[in-house]
């Protein structure tokens, strides 16, 4: 997708600042997205606010939301993890709901499960007190080009 | 039922924008709109706003709207086939990005309820710009009936629906 998405990745690549990620995305900043490594682990946060309530009996999170954040968490771990050269494309994610989440912020990690030349299958979790109690998971594809492959060879 | 059924299915739309967008923040938050409800069938439109874009170049929505839009569309339209109120929660959601969706033009999902069980109900979407022979997205939803709590208004619809 998008330069300047690329262009505030080696910045923050020098600088280490991994959350100004967010900033380059409309959609991350208005949901409160972002990614964070102050652990040494890449981890994305989603702050909690009232917008995000989709129960409010329960009262519980949206569960769009969590899918949303899910592949956020994604995408943030293919650009900081991984050598990719573009913004990966998303096709298709399969979010598992486990746990229905509390008003309170939602935290997910990222791992890459099977890494193709074109293809890219990556499974995340979302929790919120207790890493061991998982609230939703998510598998996904993303098309990415890999830096071997961003000159075609002959 | 003591309260006199709804007549029109702008009635019906306008009792459904109520209790399915605008009572549940995040539904309203996006600006969902309720385009048509019958009973297994539901569809909405969400429109196209600045602070939905995933990628600023182009100005494209990113994915997490249209995944709370899908989700909660395919859980509307499980809610009109419950004869009696329950608490429902949505146990997986698969989504299928086939496209883009053009900036600017609203996105409008279109879900069906095609299976209902005591436990569990099944439900696919399609969302589209105006072609639904041209999807932008498609889902696969299944979700868990009777779960804690109590049913919320919005899983109750199933009232001016079921009949």
């Amino acid at each position: 997708m998008s330069g300047s998405l690329m262009k505030r990745l080696a910045e923050s690549r020098k600088t280490g600042d991994v959350a100004r990620l967010a900033e380059a995305i409309p959609y991350a900043k208005w949901m409160q997205i972002a990614p964070e490594n102050t652990t040494g682990e890449l981890l994305t946060r989603m702050r909690y606010h009232d917008s995000l309530i989709g129960n409010t009996f329960l009262p519980a999170i949206h569960g769009g939301t969590l899918g949303a954040m899910l592949e956020m968490a994604a995408i943030f771990h293919l650009l900081w993890e991984t050598e990719t050269e573009t913004v990966p494309k998303i096709v298709n994610i399969t979010v598992d709901y486990l746990r229905s989440a509390r008003p309170r912020d939602v935290v997910a990690a990222a791992k890459v499960t099977k890494q193709g030349r074109r293809m890219v299958n990556v499974f995340a979790e979302a929790w919120q007190d207790d890493r061991a109690k998982p609230v939703a998971t998510a598998s996904a594809h993303f098309l990415v080009k890999s830096s071997d492959e961003a000159e075609p060879s002959l | 039922m003591t309260k006199a059924p709804l007549t029109t299915p702008e009635e019906r739309v306008a009792l459904f924008q109520k209790l399915f967008s605008d009572t549940i923040p995040h539904n309203k938050a996006l600006g969902l709109k309720v385009l048509a409800v019958a009973k297994g069938l539901a569809s909405m439109q969400l429109d196209w706003r600045p602070e939905l874009v995933g990628n600023p170049e182009t100005g494209v929505v990113a994915g997490g709207p249209l995944t709370a839009m899908l989700d909660g569309c395919c859980g509307m339209a499980v809610a009109t086939m419950l004869k009696n109120p329950m608490p429902f929660a949505t146990l997986d959601l698969r989504i299928d990005y086939a496209r883009p969706a053009m900036p600017g033009q609203p996105v409008i999902a279109e879900a069906e309820c095609y299976r209902i069980t005591r436990s569990v109900a099944f439900a696919r979407a399609f969302a589209h710009q105006g072609d639904p022979k041209d999807p932008v997205a498609a889902a696969a939803g299944t979700f868990m009936l009777g779960t804690k709590g109590k049913a919320t208004r919005a899983q109750s619809i199933g009232r001016e629906t079921a009949r």
